[in-house]
């Protein structure tokens, strides 16, 4: 007997150690992959917040830039600037003469120079007649080239060497610059990638995200609330529980056609608006936080409900003041990870029109929008080369905004779980 | 109830009672105004009490004992319509504060518990600070109208709970972090915060040591003084040390009640007398 047991013991011991092995193996795949996943992303991603910018000397003379007296708003905004700004970077160049060859120099300036020459004539009205020193955005390609993501031959190159050589040589002479990026966080969509932000899409998730919070979560605690402290247990009562559990795992894109054909087609609210995005994702967020919410209120201890009872509180008194308080964290916990998730959702707002592209941030939640995962789709499908990082990039902000939102979560229940016990 | 008490543990217990109740100049009995009379309670179609009548004493501790499932904490929370919230529950029969039924349709539950507070088996602090957990009552009684008359309710009660010095400096810290035997007293002190007539106690000592137990016993003797108390113990020790009169229950029968020293020393009752020699239960 004694031998045979310890050849069962010995087995017994490997049959653990071999268990601790795969547990430790697959987490370490699961690591592996996260680390190459985030790696890939913020390698790709990184340069798109920062841009390439060349340094020129601007004449800012009235008359060249077409601006009549006085001064004033529509006058300075009516400029040719597009002309000024190329005249500026002719003068770094006066070997180049011949039309077309001016006309494959000026394509390293972008249509941002432009902008940004306007915007300072119109900010520094004074300077009209001066020359000024600015820095203003190259154009997408040499952008790329200068980060590094162009090859500089191949049939993949967009740039002749001629254009190349100008660029390397002003990138000698101390002219080119790298720059933090600050319009990729502020900036609307661009159809050019030097210019093309996520401050829209930021905002349109905000609105939408806002729209979403205020709908489900009075809706959600509500629900919950009645289900679990005051209505009685009757099979209409479970079948709505029962619903209410499928509802968590219904496709996101079918909320999305039920959002296109009721909140749309019968309601006629603004197609591709934050608010019905909100809306959108608001139906889709609610049996999460009647999930949360149910579970969270069930495990409050029946002594509070009894002792607050013995009180002489009325039932509604119970669960407003001692019940409900008392199941608020888990509940918290639970609309934060279901508002991540709303965040990250694309189907159901490419079916309620939140596909288009909007080269505005929007003001309201009623104006066209676009939202961060869907700017990262549309993106993603263009051709540009530039649109690459921006994607990578964008990618980026929403995972920060998901790891924020649930360390929130995390952060709500560690403290309420040391002031509790 | 596997415990099986001599006599000796019992007749102990006895003599104590009856020098307690030598100093306490023990009165007769008086009604307290709190009378049950043939009362039946259903849950569903299960019976689990059969015509009890009793009689609450006024200014004094009766204690109920009996097995466990014989129907004490039931009958203690019909005093106070606790009940009410369980589904399928039913009570029949009459239950009178002051001669007006309790069960009588229109009478406010609200009032009713102001008048009949409750302490319960497990300590119940509510999740919040230790003077929060006083100051809910008066509030939704609406006792205090200026904070100060509140800070004041708070400490009274925790005074006469024996509490106060305990937290004074932690009045508004989590009462969840006080010990098992703390929160008992602070439980107390919340049910006699609304000043009531009669304080229901379910077990209030079965879940904390002995040395927490008998300041919560010592407690229950200061306040008699003041209000009327009925606990449900399983502990006959208990019963003995603290009551005035005791109520034996049994299957949902109110077998036997009398003065206490009565039903130790001698019980009218044969189940009684097998009960409190330890030969079930």
């Amino acid at each position: 007997m004694r031998p045979n047991n310890k050849e069962k013991l010995r087995k017994r011991a490997r049959a653990e150690w071999r268990f601790r092995l795969y547990g430790i193996m697959s987490l370490l795949f699961a690591g592996t992959a996260l680390v190459f996943l985030v790696s890939t992303i913020v390698s790709s991603g990184h340069s798109a917040f920062f841009k390439t910018t060349i340094e020129l000397e601007f004449k800012l003379d009235a008359e060249r830039l077409g601006i009549e007296i006085p001064y004033a708003r529509e006058n300075l905004w009516a400029g040719r600037y597009y002309t000024a700004a190329k005249y500026a970077l002719y003068a770094l160049f006066p070997e180049v003469t011949s039309r077309p060859d001016k006309r494959a120099l000026s394509r390293m300036l972008s249509p941002g120079a432009e902008l940004e020459l306007r915007d300072y004539v119109i900010a520094h009205p004074g300077k009209i007649g001066e020359i000024v020193t600015l820095e203003v955005p190259v154009s997408s390609d040499y952008d790329q080239l200068y980060k590094g993501h162009l090859a500089r031959s191949g049939k993949h190159t967009k740039l002749s060497a001629r254009q190349m050589e100008q660029f390397d040589r002003l990138v000698g002479e101390g002219l080119i610059h790298y720059r933090f990026n600050p319009g990729f966080l502020t900036a609307a969509d661009s159809r050019y990638p030097e210019l093309a932000g996520i401050g829209g899409a930021i905002t349109g998730s905000f609105y939408a995200l806002l729209v979403c919070f205020l709908l489900s979560f009075p809706l959600g605690i509500a629900a919950a609330l009645y289900l679990e402290e005051f209505s009685k247990d009757t099979r209409l009562t479970r079948m709505i529980e029962a619903n209410i559990n499928n509802l968590a795992a219904v496709p996101s894109v079918i909320f999305g056609l039920l959002g296109l054909a009721v909140i749309l087609n019968v309601f006629g609210l603004p197609r591709g608006t934050p608010l019905v995005g909100g809306m959108v994702l608001a139906l889709m967020t609610l049996p999460t936080i009647i999930i949360a919410c149910r579970s969270s209120l069930r495990a409050v201890s029946p002594g509070i409900r009894q002792g607050a009872l013995a009180m002489g509180a009325s039932p509604v008194q119970v669960v407003f003041q001692q019940v409900l308080p008392a199941a608020m964290p888990g509940t918290l916990t639970g609309t934060i990870i279901g508002l991540a998730q709303a965040l990250g959702e694309t189907a159901p707002l490419l079916m309620i029109g939140m596909v288009a592209f909007i080269a505005n941030v929007p003001a309201t939640p009623l104006d066209s929008s676009a939202s961060l995962p869907v700017q990262i789709y549309l993106w993603a499908e263009s051709a540009e080369r530039g649109f690459v990082e921006k994607t990578a990039a964008a990618i980026i902000v929403i995972m920060s905004f998901l790891i924020l939102m649930n360390l929130l979560a995390v952060i709500i229940r560690s403290r309420t779980q040391t002031k509790v016990e | 109830m596997n415990t099986v008490y001599s006599i000796n543990d019992v007749a102990t217990a006895v003599a104590l009672v009856d020098v307690n109740a030598a100093e306490a100049g023990l009165p007769a009995v008086s009604a307290s105004g709190l009378t049950a009379k043939n009362v039946d309670v259903f849950y569903g179609d299960t019976q689990a009490l059969h015509d009890v009548s009793i009689d609450i004493c006024s200014k004094q501790i009766t204690a109920l004992i009996g097995p466990s499932g014989c129907g004490k904490t039931t009958f203690l929370r019909c005093l106070n319509r606790m009940n009410d919230v369980v589904d399928g529950c039913r009570v029949t029969g009459s239950i009178t504060l002051d001669g007006e039924d309790i069960y009588a349709p229109g009478v406010d539950i609200v009032e009713l518990r102001s008048r009949i507070g409750m302490v319960f088996q497990k300590p119940n602090p509510f999740p919040k600070s230790v003077f929060e957990n006083i100051a809910y009552g008066p509030k939704i009684h609406g006792l205090a109208e200026h904070r100060t008359d509140l800070e004041e309710i708070v400490v009274t009660s925790l005074r006469k709970a024996g509490l106060f010095e305990e937290v004074k400096d932690r009045l508004h810290q989590p009462a969840t972090g006080l010990s098992g035997g703390q929160q008992q007293r602070l439980c107390i002190a919340r049910a006699i915060s609304i000043n009531p007539e009669v304080l229901l106690m379910d077990e209030p000592c079965s879940a904390l040591d002995p040395i927490a137990t008998s300041r919560i016993e010592d407690l229950m003797w200061e306040l008699k003084e003041n209000y009327s108390i009925i606990i449900v113990t399983h502990s006959m020790q208990q019963a003995a040390r603290v009551s005035q009169r005791t109520g034996f229950f049994h299957l949902g029968d109110l077998v036997e009640v009398n003065m206490t020293e009565k039903i130790f020393q001698n019980p009218v009752d044969s189940r009684t007398r097998d009960y409190i020699t330890g030969r079930f239960g």
